[in-house]
C-alpha cells in the first residue's frame, strides 16, 4: 500500500505560539520526528502523525508551550465497533501482523484492590505510631520447616536448620524486567536500587551482563524458556534463582525482544546473533509435565549446591491454585503470581488483554488452597501484576503475600510515561531501548535515586497503615484478611477472597 | 575553586543549558521576552558540542593560567580575585579576538551587536550557575577541582 | 454449641482483670482468696463475664477427665451425652453444685462427667494419644453439636464460669468449698460480643487454660495459621487462638516454654541484631518458621496447665500485669491491689516485662515442665 491513510493520529501537538520561543529543545528531544525546525520560517512546526504521546517535548519545554492531547478522530458512538477495535482492524489490514502492544493490559477494568478497604484499630486496641515505635517489616523468603526441633539440651540446643532464604528490609522487590527490552542504565539503576533499598531485582531472561556482578547478592536471575544467558557464571551471580514458567501479560507464550532491540551488548549477554528478534518458546521445552518442573528444580538446587532458594514465577491463570499448589510440592521455595494487569516489553495485544485472571483472586485463591493442603509454609508467595502504590501492596499482603513484585510502578518512577510503544525501541525517556542516543537520556544516578525514593515512601506508608491496624510486625499482617473488607463486592466474589463485606 | 564540569556520558543534546544561559545574561531575565527581544545581542556562555550521540557542554575554564588573560591588550580580560572567575569587562574589550585565538578550548565567543568577548561567567552572584540547575539529565556539575 | 452465641460479629476482644495464685509445692488453697482478689477489681469487669479455673480439685479421680458441660436444654444434653458415650467411658456423672443466687439468671445446665476414652475408641486412633482424641470430641461437641459446650477438659482440674461478674459467678459455683494448689480468674468487660455462658474466660482445652486481657490484631492469622494443624476456632475468641497456639507449641510440637514464648512475642530485629551469634540464630529460626503464631496486639494473659502457671505479655507491654512471690506461691494479676488482697507483705513484687514469661513450676515428682 502506498500510503497508511486509514489510520489517523492518536495525539495531536498543542504549541502555544505566545510562549515558544523556538529553541528547538523539543525537536532534539523526540525520537519519532516530531518537531522539526523550519530554518527558513525560523520557526518549530509539529506532525502529529507519529506522536505516541511519552511528554518528553512537553516536559522538557522550558516555557511550557507544548501540550499534548488526546485527538483520536469522532466516529458515531458505537457500542460494539469502537474506535480502538476499528483501528485494530484498519493496521491489521494494512500489514497482516499480529497487533503488538507495550506494558500492561490497558482496558477500563475492576480493579479489585479499590473494592478492598483496610482497617484500623481503635479504643479496644491502641494504634501504634511507626515514627515513635519499632515497626517491622523485615522479611524472608523461601521453605521453612513446619516446626523446629530441639535436642535433649533444651534451648540451647537447636537442631532446625533453616533453608536457604532471601532476607528483605522491605516487601517489595522489583520484578523481572530483562536487559534488552530495558535499556543497561535502567537494568542497572534497578540493581543499584535494590542494593541500596536491601531488597532484590530480578533479571528478568536477559541475562546477566557481567558488569552487573558487584549486585549478585540483591540480584534474583531468572532461567526462562529461552534460557539465555544462562551459564554457570549466571547461578553463581545471584541471591536466587527464578524459573519463569509464565508472564502474567501473556500467559501461556514466551517472552518476545524484536530484532532492533539487539545490538551487540545485548548479543554478547544473551548469547544470540545480533539483530534477530529473541522469541522465548512458548513453554520451556524440557517441561512439559509437573515431573519435569521438579527436575528443573532439583537441577538448579544441584547446580548451586543447595545454597539459593528456587522461584518458580506462574502466570495466574484459571486453576491457579492447583498449578501452585504442584509447584510448591515440585520443590519451589518461593511462588510468584503475575496477574494479567502485568507489564511486558511487548505482547501480542490479543493475548495482553484476554488471557490470565486478575491477581486478587489468583492470590486468594493460592493462599487459601495451600493452607487448605497444609503446605503454606512450604514456600513464600510474591504477587505481582499491576501494583499502583502501598495501599495495594498492604491488602495483597493482608490476602496472603509475603511480598509483592513491581515492575510498571518501577518504570514510571524512573520517567516512564506508559506511551506503550516499547517494542519500538525509540523510548524517549530512555529506558526501552538500546539506541545509544537515547539511552543516555536515563542517568543512572537520577534513576537509582529515585527509585530508592519510591520505595522509601512506599515502606514507610505500608509501616502507617500497618500501624493503624494495632500491628507491628509483619508476620501479623501477613494472610490476616480480618483486615479487610469488600465494597461493591458480589457475594461469590467475597467468598473467593475470604474477605467479609463492609459493615461485617 | 569550584567549577563546571562536563559528564559527557549523561548529555543528552537538548541545550537547555544554552537557552537558560541565554536567559541569564538577557535585560529581562524572562525567558519568553529574552527570546524574542535580545536573541541577537546575547551569546550564551555555553555550547554544546555534538557528533552523533556523543555531546557535552563546553564552556570556559576558568583556567588557573589564563591565557586569555595574557594575550588581553587592554586588561579587559582579568580575574576577580575574590572567587577566581576570569571574567571580561566590555568597556575596556575593543574587539581585537586575541582570546579567542589563544583560547586552548575556543570557549571565548564573538559578542553579538557590540564587539566584545563574551563567555561563561560562572554566573556569579547566583548560588549555582544556571546551566547546573537546569540540565535536566545531571550532565553539567558544579565540583571543586584542582589546577586547570 | 450452644444457640444463643452470634459468631458472626467477628471476633472477640477484652478489657478486663485476670489474675491467679499457684503453689508451686502442691499446697491445695481455698477459693475465697482468689475471689476476694477478683472482686477488688470490679470496674474492670461490666457483668458480662467472669470464670475461674482451678486445678486439684478432684484428686480422686486425677486420670479421668473431667468434662465440665454446659447445656441450652434436655435436648441439648442428651445430644451432648450421646456423643461423650460414644467415645468415652463415664465413670461418674454429677450436676456441678451451685447456689441460687438473685444476680446470676438464664443459667444453663451444668453437668460434670469424668471419662477416658474407650479402648475400642483408642484402637481407631491408632496413632494418636488419649489426649488427641479428646481433643478430636471436644472440637466436634463444640462445633456440630446443637445446643452442648465442653466448658473444660482436663484432668483433675475444672474451669467454672458464666455470665455475671466474676465473685457472684464464683459464689454461685461454691467455690469456696474447694482447694487447688492452682487458681486463675478473670472479669470481663467484652466490647465485640455479648455475654453468653460459653464465652466467659477461661478458655480451656485438656489441662490448658488460659485468661486474657487485650485484643489481637494478629487474631486473622493466627486463626488460619492454626487451621493447618487441625484445629477449628468456632469460638471466634482471642482466647481460644492463643489456648491452641500453646497446645500446638508446647504440646504438639514439644517446644521448650522459652521458645513457645519466643516465637509468639518475639523481641524486635533491632534487639536481636544486638545479640550474639547463637541467639540470633535461634530467634531467626524461631521466628521465620512461627511467623503465623506472632501474637500481635495488646495482650495480658495467664495461661495454667497442671504443671505450671505462665504470665505473659505483649511485647510492647500495652496491658498491665503485676507479680509476687512469697515463700512457695506465686501471685499475679493485673492490680498491684489484688496482689495485695491475696498477699499482704509478698517477699517480692514486680511489673512484667513485655514478652518475657513468668513462670511458676509445680516442683513434685512428676512435675515436666521443660
Amino acid at each position: 500500500m502506498a500510503k497508511k491513510w486509514l489510520l489517523e493520529p492518536d495525539f495531536r501537538i498543542e504549541r502555544d505560539p505566545e510562549r515558544c520561543v523556538q529553541c528547538q529543545v523539543c525537536v532534539r528531544q523526540c525520537a519519532n520526528d516530531v518537531h522539526q525546525y523550519d530554518a527558513s520560517e525560523e520557526v518549530v512546526t509539529s506532525d502529529s502523525s507519529t506522536c505516541v504521546g511519552c511528554h518528553r517535548c512537553a516536559s522538557l519545554c522550558p516555557t511550557g508551550a507544548v501540550s499534548i492531547r488526546r485527538a483520536p478522530l469522532d466516529f458515531r458512538p458505537h457500542g460494539n465497533w469502537t474506535a480502538e477495535v476499528l483501528r485494530n482492524v484498519y493496521k491489521q489490514a494494512e500489514s497482516g501482523g499480529v497487533l503488538l502492544s507495550g506494558m500492561g493490559n490497558d482496558r477500563p477494568l475492576t480493579v479489585y484492590w479499590d473494592h478492598m478497604l483496610l482497617n484500623a484499630s481503635q479504643v479496644t486496641n491502641p494504634s501504634i505510631d511507626p515514627l515513635r515505635e519499632p515497626m517491622e517489616v523485615l522479611t524472608y523468603l523461601g521453605r521453612r520447616p513446619e516446626r523446629v526441633e530441639f535436642g535433649p539440651g533444651g534451648v540451647k540446643d537447636l537442631k532446625t536448620q533453616l533453608d536457604p532464604t532471601i532476607r528483605l528490609q522491605t516487601p517489595l522487590m522489583f520484578s523481572a524486567m530483562s536487559y534488552g527490552s530495558i535499556s543497561y542504565n535502567a537494568a542497572l539503576s534497578l540493581a543499584r536500587a535494590a542494593k541500596e533499598s536491601g531488597t532484590f531485582a530480578n533479571s528478568g531472561e536477559g541475562g546477566l551482563h557481567k558488569d552487573f556482578r558487584p549486585y549478585k547478592d540483591n540480584m534474583i536471575v531468572q532461567v526462562a524458556s529461552g534460557r539465555f544467558g544462562v551459564d554457570v557464571d549466571y547461578l553463581n551471580n545471584c541471591a536466587a534463582v527464578e524459573i519463569k514458567i509464565g508472564q502474567g501479560a501473556k500467559p501461556g507464550i514466551g517472552g518476545h525482544l524484536p530484532g532492533e532491540k539487539v545490538d551487540a551488548a545485548i548479543s554478547a549477554t544473551r548469547m544470540i546473533p545480533k539483530g534477530t528478534d529473541a522469541i522465548s518458546p512458548a513453554p520451556h521445552h524440557d517441561i512439559y509435565s509437573i515431573e519435569d518442573l521438579r527436575q528443573l528444580i532439583f537441577a538448579i538446587k544441584e547446580a548451586t549446591r543447595y545454597t539459593k532458594p528456587v522461584c518458580v514465577k506462574i502466570a495466574a491463570v484459571h486453576n491457579i491454585a492447583a498449578i501452585a499448589s504442584g509447584a510448591v510440592r515440585a520443590g519451589a521455595d518461593i511462588v510468584a503470581i503475575d496477574g494479567y494487569k502485568g507489564g511486558t516489553g511487548a505482547a501480542p495485544t490479543m493475548i495482553r488483554d484476554n488471557v490470565g485472571i486478575p491477581i486478587e483472586f489468583a492470590l486468594a485463591a493460592v493462599d487459601t488452597r495451600l493452607r487448605e493442603e497444609g503446605i503454606r509454609h512450604q514456600a513464600s508467595i510474591v504477587a505481582g501484576g499491576g501494583f499502583r502504590c502501598s495501599a495495594d501492596v498492604v491488602k495483597a499482603i493482608a490476602l496472603g503475600a509475603d511480598a509483592v513484585y513491581i515492575g510498571t510502578g518501577a518504570l514510571v518512577a524512573m520517567g516512564c510515561h506508559l506511551c506503550q510503544k516499547c517494542y519500538t525501541g525509540k523510548c524517549n525517556w530512555g529506558i526501552a531501548t538500546q539506541d545509544p542516543f537515547l539511552t543516555k537520556r536515563l542517568n543512572p544516578n537520577i534513576a537509582t535515586k529515585r527509585l530508592v525514593n519510591l520505595l522509601r515512601g512506599w515502606t514507610h506508608e505500608i509501616m502507617e497503615m500497618m500501624g493503624g491496624m494495632g500491628v507491628n510486625a509483619i508476620e501479623s499482617l501477613r494472610g490476616n484478611r480480618e483486615h479487610l473488607r469488600g465494597v461493591g463486592l458480589s457475594d461469590r466474589e467475597l467468598a473467593i477472597l475470604g474477605i467479609k463485606s463492609a459493615g461485617e | 575553586m569550584k567549577r563546571i564540569v562536563a559528564r559527557e556520558e549523561f548529555c543528552i543534546g537538548c541545550r537547555l543549558c544554552e537557552v537558560h544561559c541565554l536567559v541569564q545574561h538577557s535585560k529581562s531575565k524572562k525567558i519568553i521576552k529574552a527570546f524574542r527581544k535580545e536573541r541577537e545581542t546575547v551569546v550564551p556562555g555555553v555550547k554544546v558540542e555534538q557528533a552523533g550521540h556523543v555531546s557535552f557542554a563546553l564552556q570556559c575554564r576558568h583556567c588557573d593560567d589564563a591565557l586569555c588573560i595574557e594575550a588581553c591588550m587592554t586588561g579587559a580580560m582579568h580575574r576577580d580575585e575574590a572567587t577566581g572567575v576570569v571574567l571580561s569587562d566590555p568597556d575596556k574589550c575593543v574587539g581585537c579576538w586575541m582570546c579567542i585565538m589563544v583560547c586552548p578550548v575556543g570557549a571565548v565567543n564573538r559578542g553579538t551587536g557590540r564587539r566584545v568577548a563574551s563567555k561563561c561567567d560562572l554566573c556569579m552572584g547566583e548560588k549555582m550557575p544556571v546551566c547546573v540547575a537546569n540540565c535536566p539529565n545531571e550532565a553539567i556539575v558544579l565540583e571543586e577541582t584542582d589546577d586547570e | 454449641m450452644l444457640g444463643n452465641i452470634r459468631t458472626d460479629w467477628g471476633h472477640d476482644s477484652a478489657g478486663c482483670a485476670i489474675c491467679g495464685m499457684m503453689s508451686e509445692s502442691g499446697r491445695p488453697m481455698g477459693g475465697e482468696t482468689i475471689i476476694r482478689a477478683i472482686a477488688n477489681m470490679h470496674d474492670r469487669s461490666n457483668g458480662l463475664g467472669g470464670g475461674f479455673a482451678a486445678y486439684g480439685i478432684y484428686p480422686d479421680r486425677a486420670d479421668q477427665y473431667a468434662l465440665h458441660m454446659m447445656y441450652d436444654d434436655a435436648a441439648g444434653k442428651a445430644a451432648g451425652e450421646r456423643a461423650i458415650d460414644v467415645h468415652c467411658v463415664v465413670h461418674h456423672v454429677e450436676p456441678i453444685p451451685t447456689r441460687a443466687l438473685e444476680c446470676i439468671r438464664n443459667r444453663p445446665i451444668l453437668f460434670r462427667y469424668f471419662v477416658t476414652v474407650k479402648p475400642e475408641i483408642m484402637k481407631l486412633h491408632y496413632d494418636e494419644t488419649e489426649d488427641d482424641v479428646i481433643v478430636h470430641l471436644v472440637m466436634s461437641i463444640n462445633e456440630k453439636v446443637e445446643g452442648a459446650f465442653v466448658v473444660s477438659s482436663g484432668k483433675n482440674m475444672g474451669i467454672f464460669k458464666g455470665v455475671g461478674y466474676p465473685e457472684d459467678i464464683g459464689n454461685f459455683f461454691r467455690l469456696d468449698e474447694y482447694s487447688a494448689y492452682l487458681w486463675t480468674a478473670h472479669g470481663r468487660f467484652p466490647t465485640n460480643t455479648t455475654g453468653w455462658w460459653g464465652g466467659a474466660h477461661p478458655f480451656g482445652l485438656l489441662d490448658w487454660s488460659v485468661v486474657h486481657n487485650g485484643e489481637i490484631s494478629s487474631y486473622g492469622i493466627n486463626r488460619r495459621y492454626l487451621m493447618n494443624f487441625g484445629y477449628h476456632c468456632a469460638l471466634q475468641t482471642d482466647t481460644e487462638v492463643i489456648t491452641y497456639l500453646f497446645d500446638l507449641l508446647m504440646r504438639r510440637h514439644a517446644l521448650p516454654l522459652e521458645a513457645a514464648c519466643t516465637a509468639m512475642a518475639p523481641p524486635f530485629w533491632t534487639q536481636v541484631e544486638r545479640m550474639d551469634e547463637e541467639r540470633q540464630r535461634l530467634i531467626r529460626t524461631l521466628r521465620v518458621i512461627y511467623g503465623g503464631a506472632l501474637i500481635n496486639g495488646p495482650f495480658s494473659v495467664l495461661v495454667a496447665r497442671r504443671d505450671c502457671m505462665i504470665g505473659f505479655n505483649d511485647r510492647i507491654k500495652l496491658r498491665p500485669m503485676a507479680a509476687a512471690r512469697k515463700d512457695d506461691t506465686l501471685y499475679i494479676a493485673s492490680e498491684e491491689a489484688a496482689i495485695r488482697i491475696m498477699c499482704r507483705k509478698p517477699d517480692t513484687l514486680w511489673h512484667a516485662d513485655g514478652g518475657v514469661p513468668i513462670v511458676g513450676r509445680l516442683k513434685t515428682a512428676d512435675a515436666a515442665v521443660a
